[in-house]
This record gives structure tokens, C-alpha cells and sequence, in this order.
């Protein structure tokens, strides 16, 4: 039996704007194993990106219970947030939002930073990252002087490097060409193969075949949940 | 995340927007270099003139005649009454009637034609007594001041100030010994007064010649005994107001007047000294507040810019909240990078100020004194800017929540 790293309980989440209401989530009930790789797909406005950020520990649900890696996080405040953030969860953007004006060992050791991890330790941590996701030779690189493909590698790095519970990857590739795309996807591929917990928030079906288990979410509810069979070997 | 890492991520931020850091402390730079550039000029001025002052000797007290009234009515100013007599100083200088009086110096003024041959000098020719020097601080470059005895014989002796001798007696040759001619008459320089670089009361210091008090008389051909004022050293700095008080006294007994109606007026060399400063103040004062108003727009300056900074680095902060920033961490590193502005703006400003004190007494003849002070007042208060004008942007991006953060484009 594998232990839980995410336990979503009848999460709901409503927005309210003046007098109009939305409900983002209507109740969600998920539950993630330790060494899945999960794609949560959807069309936009499904409420993909309210859960991407629940998931995440960037918002808090309104209504229902997050446990992550068996901590209730549902009723924390910003600050205890953030430190959950930095211990358990390793991000991925479709932006890369990577700082330009530092190299690559420098972006990849921010978390750290944070963690209060001492500086000698930050920079070896980083750099072996960096050699994990195959840019030890770009560690004084800035983002600037990286393709695309690249900075998502350093960004994939940089959630690596904390060892976090989950990597959370919110179209991670929708910014990239269709090689770059596959160097990201293969890298996750690895990872998963290596034991991390994965989780793959997209709208391309093709990206979901990557992963082992697929959430559809509609409307602000799962509707589907399917292991894929060819999970990590697709192409 | 420690004080050091702040430290070192607000000068990242700094000099990853290197031309805007630089303009954002141009603001604090001026506002610091004038202030302390102004206290400085306002500090010189007031030592200049403290200077100049006690040069005449810090325990002087100067009583002057009062005022008079013509036969039509009209009042003189103070000095215009001849009240003050020759038994008058005498008076003051016994001792056991003023025992915080030291040395008693009285003196008549006049001004009159100096002749050397074929050159002539026109300046004020002081009648006084042989305590003249010591109650004046003054020493003599050549030759002697006269003696007891010349002041009785009224001897045609007289000392001539330094700038009068050099406009006498043109040349490397001393004028002791040579003579010159007042109204016709025949007198023998003996001294010259060594240069006190003072004024008082407009007159230079530097430029007159002193006889006995009796020769002035005749050669002015007055017959009375009144004169035009009387210098009074006190025993000591602290025993001046004892003196200025046994002094009216004398004068009022000796004149029989009541204190309300005083045909004299003491002033003291501190007073003097106060009056100037008080001035001098109140320019600086009206300076700084210039300055301070600069000072303050820089401050602005450096609150405008970081609100800019934290609408322009939105996704920076966004990814460094969900990277795991607290609040508390975002706002200490945009308090530090605003405080590193104004501490770095109040640096060069310093420097400036510095560079400005060796350049300006060059430039404008006043003299600059910094004081250690005010220049470590203005860090201070450079860095206090930066951190005080800082609390807003610095709240405002803590406040900003990571998932809109993010999403901004």
C-alpha cells in the first residue's frame, strides 16, 4: 500500500465577485499515491487552473479538505503556505518564469534560499540539478542566452532541487516547439521512472498520454479517471 | 531566508536595473550634498565671525556714550553724546570700586590726513592709554608702544596699524623710527601694530594710528575730556556680567542718572557674538529647510520608483511567493533594496559634499566647516528615507497575492 501524497475531500471553491458568484470547483475528490504520474486535463474554464492553484497551496479552498503528504493544509495562512510550498512542491510553469537577470544555478537554488539552506551547500545542490536535467554544462548561463527547451529544463531543475513531495507542471510545454516539447516530457518521463510524484496540468490530450493516470475535470467536477495503458511510453 | 541573503538579493535588483537605481538616487544625492553642504557654509560663516571677534578679546566689555538731543529737538543715535569722560575710565578702572574690572583702556577716534613725504593716508586717528594693547589683544610687529611718561608729555609718538604703515611706508624698509605728519605736526613712528585681520563695527582694525590719548587731544585741539569709548577687560570670561554690573553702577552714580535713563550702553563681545550668530542661524535655518524640502522630494523619488518596480517585477514576485516566500520576506526585500538606495544615494551625496567643501570656498570666498554631525545626521537620515518612503511599495508587493502575481503578463 502506498502512501497518500495528495487528498482532496469534497473540495469546493467559489469566487465571488460583487454580487455574482461562481463555483469553481463543485466538489473534487482526488487522491494521489506516492510515485504517480497524473494528468489533470481539461478545456479552459473547466476549473483546471482553480485546482492547479488548490493543488498547488497558491489558494485555499472555500468548502472541503487538502491533506498534502498527510498535513492539512486547507486552513493555513499565507505564511505557513509558502513554507509548505517550498518544502513539498516543486513548480513548473508554461511561462518558465525564470528571473533573467540571474544564470541558471542562481534560479535553480531560489527555493533554497528560502529554505534557509547555507550557501555552499546551495550551489552544489543546484548545480547537480542542473547536471540531472542535462544542462551541467549552462549552470552560469542566463535565461537569455538558453532556448526555450533549455529554460524549462533549468525550470524542471529548479523543482527538482528541493526534493519536494510533488512536482506540479501546469502546461509545461505549451510554450515550447514540438522537440523542445519532447526533451520536457521525456525528462518528466524519467523523473517519474526515478519515483517522483507527478502531477501534469494540460488541455493537450497528446501530453496526457504521457502520464499514467489521466483526471478529466468539466465544469468544475472530475467526470473522468482512467489509468492509460501505454502510461510514460507513449509518443 | 537571513539579513545577508536580502542583503544580497536587494543589490541584485539594484544593479540588474542599473540607469534607474542611478536616477532613483540622484534625488537623495542632491538633497543630501545640499544640506550638509549648507550647514557646512552656515557653520563656516559662524566660526568666521566668532573668530574675527574674539580676536578683540573675549572678556572686552565696549561702553559707548548715549544718545543726545539737539538744541532743535533732534535725538543722535547712541555714541552721538560726548557723556563719557577720561574720570569716567578712571573711575571704572579702581579697583576697589570694580574688583571684576581688569585694565581699563578708554579711547577718543578721529579721523585725519596721515603724510609721508609725497604720500598721504587718511584714516582714524586713536587717542588712548598704555593699557590700549593689553585690553585690545593686540601685539606689535615692530617697534614699542608708548610709555606712561609719553602719554603725560604728550609725545609726538604714534603706531601706526599694519595696513596704514604698508600705505605710508611703501618698501621693505621698517617705518619705526621715520615720522609722519598729522595737520602739521611732526610725529615719530615707534610701533607698528601686528595684523589682527578683524573689524568692529566696520572700521578695519588693521588701518589706524594710535597716540596718547593726551597728543590726540591737541592735535584735534579738543579741550574737554570726554572720549568715545571705553574698553573694559574683565578679570575673566565668567566675572563679565559682575563687571557689566559694577560698571553701570559706577556710570550711574558718576553721571546721576537712573538706570532707566542711562546716557551710556555696555555691549559685550559676546553679545556681538550672538547678534551675528543669531543671523548666521537664521540663514542656515532657511538653507536647510531648502535642502531638507530637496531631500524630501528624493525621498518621493525613491517611493515612486519602487512602486513602479513592484508593478514591473509583479511575476518576479509571484514566483518567489510560490517558490516559498513568505510575506514577511518579500516585504524585508523591497524595505532593504529602498533602504540600499537611500543609504548608497546618501553615500555619494557625502562624497559630494565633501568634494564641494575643498571647491566652493575657492569659488565663492566663504569658508565650508563639516561637521562629523551633520554628515553622519544625513546618512542616517538618507538611509531612515530610503526605509520610511520604501513601507508602502514594500507592503504593497507583500500584499500581492502569488496566483495574480503569476498570471500578470
Amino acid at each position: 500500500m502506498s502512501t497518500a501524497v495528495v487528498e482532496l475531500d469534497a473540495i469546493r471553491k467559489t469566487y465571488r465577485g460583487g454580487s455574482l458568484e461562481f463555483e469553481a470547483l463543485r466538489g473534487i475528490d482526488i487522491r494521489i499515491d506516492q510515485g504517480e504520474y497524473v494528468a489533470v486535463i481539461g478545456p479552459s474554464g473547466s476549473g483546471k487552473s482553480t485546482l492547479m492553484n488548490i493543488l498547488g497551496c497558491l489558494d485555499i479552498p472555500t468548502e472541503g479538505t487538502y491533506h498534502l503528504g498527510g498535513e492539512d493544509v486547507s486552513t493555513m495562512s499565507e505564511a505557513q503556505l509558502a513554507h509548505v510550498r517550498n518544502r513539498r512542491i516543486g513548480f513548473v510553469f508554461q511561462q518558465f518564469h525564470l528571473l533573467t537577470s540571474l544564470p541558471a544555478w542562481r534560479n535553480v537554488e531560489l527555493p533554497l534560499i528560502y529554505a534557509g539552506t547555507g550557501r555552499a551547500e546551495r550551489r552544489s545542490r543546484a548545480v547537480r540539478a542542473l547536471e540531472r536535467v542535462g544542462l551541467g554544462d549552462r549552470i552560469d548561463h542566463r535565461p537569455g542566452e538558453l532556448s526555450g527547451g533549455q529554460q524549462q529544463r533549468v525550470a524542471v531543475a529548479r523543482a527538482l532541487v528541493t526534493e519536494p513531495d510533488m512536482i506540479l507542471a501546469d502546461e509545461p510545454t505549451g510554450n515550447l516547439d514540438s522537440a523542445s516539447t519532447d526533451a520536457v516530457l521525456g525528462l518528466l518521463d524519467e523523473l517519474h521512472r526515478a519515483g517522483r510524484t507527478i502531477v501534469l496540468i494540460t488541455h493537450e490530450h497528446e501530453v496526457a498520454a504521457r502520464a499514467e493516470r489521466n483526471l478529466v475535470i468539466r465544469d468544475g467536477q472530475i467526470t473522468a479517471d482512467t489509468l492509460v495503458a501505454s502510461g510514460g511510453a507513449a509518443v | 531566508m537571513n539579513w545577508l541573503e536580502t542583503l544580497r538579493a536587494g543589490g541584485d535588483a539594484i544593479r540588474a536595473h542599473r540607469l534607474r537605481s542611478i536616477l532613483t538616487m540622484l534625488g537623495i544625492v542632491i538633497g543630501i550634498s545640499s544640506v550638509i553642504l549648507t550647514v557646512g557654509l552656515g557653520q563656516g560663516a559662524q566660526d568666521q565671525v566668532k573668530s574675527q571677534i574674539s580676536a578683540l578679546g573675549s572678556n572686552l566689555l565696549i561702553v559707548s556714550p548715549g544718545s543726545s538731543t539737539s538744541s532743535t529737538g533732534v535725538r543722535g543715535g547712541f555714541g552721538s553724546a560726548s557723556t563719557l569722560t577720561l574720570q569716567d575710565a578712571e573711575a571704572i578702572g579702581d579697583e576697589t570700586a570694580a574688583p571684576d574690572v581688569k585694565q581699563v583702556a578708554a579711547q577718543t577716534s578721529t579721523n585725519a590726513s596721515l603724510v609721508n613725504g609725497t604720500t598721504n593716508w587718511t584714516t582714524s586717528v586713536v587717542g588712548t592709554t598704555t593699557t590700549w594693547p593689553e585690553v585690545r589683544k593686540r601685539t606689535l610687529s615692530a617697534g614699542r608702544f608708548f610709555t606712561e611718561s609719553e602719554v603725560t608729555s604728550a609725545a609726538h609718538v604714534v603706531v601706526l596699524g599694519s595696513e596704514t604703515a604698508s600705505e605710508l611706508f611703501a618698501g621693505p624698509v621698517s617705518p619705526v623710527g621715520r615720522s609722519v605728519a598729522v595737520d602739521g605736526t611732526q610725529l615719530t613712528v615707534i610701533g607698528v601694530l601686528a595684523a589682527s585681520g578683524a573689524s568692529s563695527n566696520g572700521s578695519d582694525e588693521d588701518d589706524q594710528a594710535i597716540t596718547p590719548m593726551t597728543t590726540a587731544k591737541r592735535l584735534s585741539g579738543a579741550t574737554n575730556a570726554s572720549v568715545s569709548t571705553i574698553y573694559v577687560e574683565a578679570r575673566s570670561e565668567r566675572s563679565l556680567s559682575a563687571a557689566y554690573q559694577e560698571i553701570t553702577g559706577l556710570l550711574d552714580n558718576l553721571h546721576g542718572v537712573t538706570a532707566s535713563a542711562a546716557d551710556f550702553s555696555i555691549a559685550s563681545q559676546q553679545s556681538l557674538v550672538a547678534t551675528a550668530n543669531s543671523t548666521n542661524k537664521t540663514m542656515t535655518v532657511l538653507l536647510a529647510g531648502i535642502a531638507a524640502i530637496s531631500l524630501l522630494v528624493g525621498g518621493i523619488g525613491v517611493m515612486n520608483i519602487m512602486l513602479v518596480s513592484v508593478t514591473e517585477r509583479i511575476r518576479e514576485i509571484g514566483l518567489r511567493k510560490a517558490l516559498g516566500a513568505a510575506p514577511k520576506v518579500i516585504r524585508r526585500q523591497f524595505l532593504v533594496e529602498a533602504s540600499l538606495l537611500g543609504l548608497a544615494g546618501g553615500v555619494v551625496g557625502v562624497l559630494i559634499a565633501v568634494a564641494g567643501a575643498q571647491v566652493l570656498p575657492g569659488l565663492i570666498d566663504q569658508p565650508v566647516s563639516l561637521s562629523l554631525l551633520a554628515t553622519t545626521g544625513a546618512l542616517l537620515t538618507s538611509f531612515v528615507l530610503g526605509i520610511g518612503f520604501g513601507v508602502y511599495p514594500a507592503s504593497r508587493a507583500a500584499r500581492l497575492t502569488p496566483i495574480d502575481a503569476l498570471r500578470s503578463e
